[in-house]
């Protein structure tokens, strides 16, 4: 009789075995709170130069919808989403690699009843409650300098954090496969570029019609949209197309990694 | 009923613990394994063995480097699945129920893998909650099995700060944290110092008489001799010999060896004029081993024969003869 219990029960994690992780990652960053706030400082940093200086600059904006908007609020939330994809990438290769390769962390954790989904699933996690704090953070100074222009905009900070899920995740998974650091230069080479040219700082069709589609397909440039159209309040159908394919950006992403992880680690 | 319980100073951990206990203890074998392959590509590093490891009993692989030793354990701790034969642990299915059966074992790997993020506390602490422990009881663990291992004092200290045979303790602590079942020991004591080592030892033979089941490997004969009930040999994958370490010399060596000292270079020339004298002899650069049951006796009969030897030893035979004539002198580094 005490066997089907036992068969089913003894000492299986009770829950959410990733949020073990998460708890370990907090307890070290605890430590390491001037990591954490230089993470916040970049955007702010960013954004008070363009407030400050370049939108003196620049003429007002048109949106899609008719909305005209200043210079800085047509940039803030493109920042947002940048910080948002920055936080998550840096998380989940750096760290993970780290964590992956020299440590051995997740080694020690896999003799333990967790499993590699929950060690996937908690870095990532850990990526969204971090980077879900930054975007907090940003939008409030944001909202404090007038440039949230809608109640959507509350609706931002979810979607920064379907940004980060898409970034971790894909970062993560892309992490696995990595051999050294050198291989990180790869990573740079396309995040730069990303966040220079995904409509960040200027709209799209300052782009000939040819090449606007590329622009298009870019998760930065969806994760731009996103929060663009939710901080104005001037929504499309482009916020669905976003949605849809950050989601299935992070989950192939996700399960990806979780399967990788297991091919290294379990052999 | 309850076979085994190990922390010091702690009793049952809860229910449902304690009648996973029984269940082993009515089928015996914690361990049981028949024909089992691990195969890298198409590469064996272990190539069909069986054990059975019953409760309680302290169990060893030997065999010198790449004999296969570590890849038997990571099946064994349910992190490298088999290639083929079976195996089960703790009367489970590794495949099936990997995360029921890690649950309740402790694993010390053959590289410390301690966390070098977290102080020395919390690499127990945080390891008891990957286990699904309590906060708190993660907290009284952690504190006595610092005190187990001797490492109270360092409690806030980073890893990075510990000596080798402190890191060792501090992994062994860790694999105690959800006090297992079965303790499997990968190579605990290399590159530690006498004293290092001997402290281990201490520890793991506490752990034995508070009736944890471990299974150890190594590659120090004196290890295997102190620790082991019982052992195999390992050698290219294979189970070589098995048995207690006195049956081991036993079937494998001689009662007693002579060593006989000559001027380096003339070993292997003298070894013909003394093969006679024992069971088997071994020739060395640096010696030559007379195996006999009667040291003395071939010793008196070297000097008879007008063989002046620099220095002679007549010593018993250990592990390390059984183990030198099982696995070839070559292989050892
Ligand atoms: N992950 C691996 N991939 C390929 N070969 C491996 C791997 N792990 C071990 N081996 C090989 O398998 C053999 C046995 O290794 P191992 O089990 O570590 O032996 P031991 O622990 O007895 O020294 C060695 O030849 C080793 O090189
Ligand atoms: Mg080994």
């Amino acid at each position: 009789m005490t066997t089907l219990a036992t068969r089913v029960l003894p000492g299986l994690p009770a829950g959410f075995g990733g949020g073990k992780l998460i708890m370990r990652n907090y307890l070290v960053y605890r430590r390491n709170w001037i990591v954490f706030a230089t993470g916040f400082l970049e955007p702010v940093f960013y954004l008070f130069s363009i407030g400050i200086g370049v939108a003196a600059l620049v003429d007002e904006f048109v949106m899609p919808n008719g909305q005209v908007v200043e210079y800085t609020a047509f940039v803030a939330p493109a920042l947002l989403a940048a910080s948002a994809m920055n936080g998550a990438i840096f998380d989940s290769t750096f760290n993970i690699f780290f964590r992956l390769k020299y440590i051995k962390l997740y080694d020690a954790m896999l003799a333990t009843p967790l499993r590699p989904w929950d060690i996937a699933s908690g870095e990532i996690g850990w990526a969204l409650i971090r980077g879900g704090i930054y975007s907090g953070a940003f939008l409030a100074v944001m909202t404090a300098m007038g440039l949230t222009g809608s109640w959507w905009a509350v609706l931002a900070l979810p979607a920064t954090l379907l940004i980060g899920y898409a970034f971790a995740g894909v970062g993560m998974a892309l992490t696995t496969f990595m051999r050294s650091w050198q291989d990180f230069e790869f990573v740079q080479l396309t995040i730069l570029p990303m966040f220079l040219f995904s409509a960040t700082f200027y709209p799209l069709h300052a782009y000939p019609a040819a090449l606007q589609w590329i622009v298009e397909i870019t998760p930065l440039y969806r994760a731009v949209v996103l929060c663009r159209e939710l901080v104005t309040g001037a929504l499309t159908w482009g916020s669905v197309v976003s949605v849809a394919y950050l989601v299935a950006m992070g989950s192939a992403g996700l399960y990806l990694a979780s399967r990788r992880l297991s091919r290294l680690l379990l052999t | 009923m309850v076979v085994s319980r190990f922390v010091p100073g702690r009793k049952r951990v809860g229910p449902g613990i304690e009648s996973l206990t029984v269940t082993f203890g009515d089928r015996g074998a914690l361990i049981r394994a028949r024909g089992l392959v691990k195969r890298y590509g198409d590469f064996e590093a272990v190539r069909g063995i069986d054990l059975d490891v019953p409760s309680g009993e302290a169990f060893g692989f030997l065999g010198p480097n790449g004999a296969g030793k570590s890849s038997a354990m990571r099946m064994i701790a349910c992190v490298s699945p088999t290639s083929s034969g079976e195996l089960t642990v703790l009367g489970l299915d590794p495949l099936a129920d990997g995360s029921a059966i890690r649950a309740r074992i402790g694993v010390c790997p053959q590289e410390d893998q301690l966390d070098v993020e977290l102080t020395v506390r919390e690499n127990l602490t945080v390891y008891g909650r990957y286990f699904g422990l309590s906060r708190a009881e993660c907290r009284s663990r952690a504190d006595e099995l610092l005190d187990f291992v001797q490492l109270t004092d360092k409690a806030n200290a980073k890893v990075e700060s510990l000596s080798g045979g402190m890191k060792r303790r501090l992994t062994i602590a860790r694999s105690l944290i959800n006090q297992p079942d079965l303790l499997l020991l990968d190579e605990p004591t290399t590159g530690l110092d006498p004293q290092a080592r001997h402290l281990l030892w201490d520890k793991l033979f506490r752990l034995r008489q508070q009736g944890v089941t471990l299974v150890l490997t190594t590659h120090y004969m004196d290890e295997a001799e102190q620790l082991c009930d019982r052992l195999v040999v390992m050698n290219d994958g294979r189970i070589v010999a098995e048995g207690s370490p006195t049956a081991l010399i036993a079937q494998y060596s001689t009662r007693e060896v002579t060593e006989l000292r000559f001027g380096v270079g003339h070993h292997e020339q003298l070894g013909g004029k003394v093969a006679d004298l024992a069971e088997r002899i071994e020739v060395l650069p640096d010696r030559l081993l007379l195996y006999t049951d009667d040291g003395e006796r071939a010793t008196s009969e070297v000097a008879a024969r007008g063989l002046r030897p620099d220095s002679v030893l007549v010593r018993r035979s250990t592990l390390e003869d059984v183990f030198l004539r099982l696995t070839g002198r070559s292989l050892v580094d």
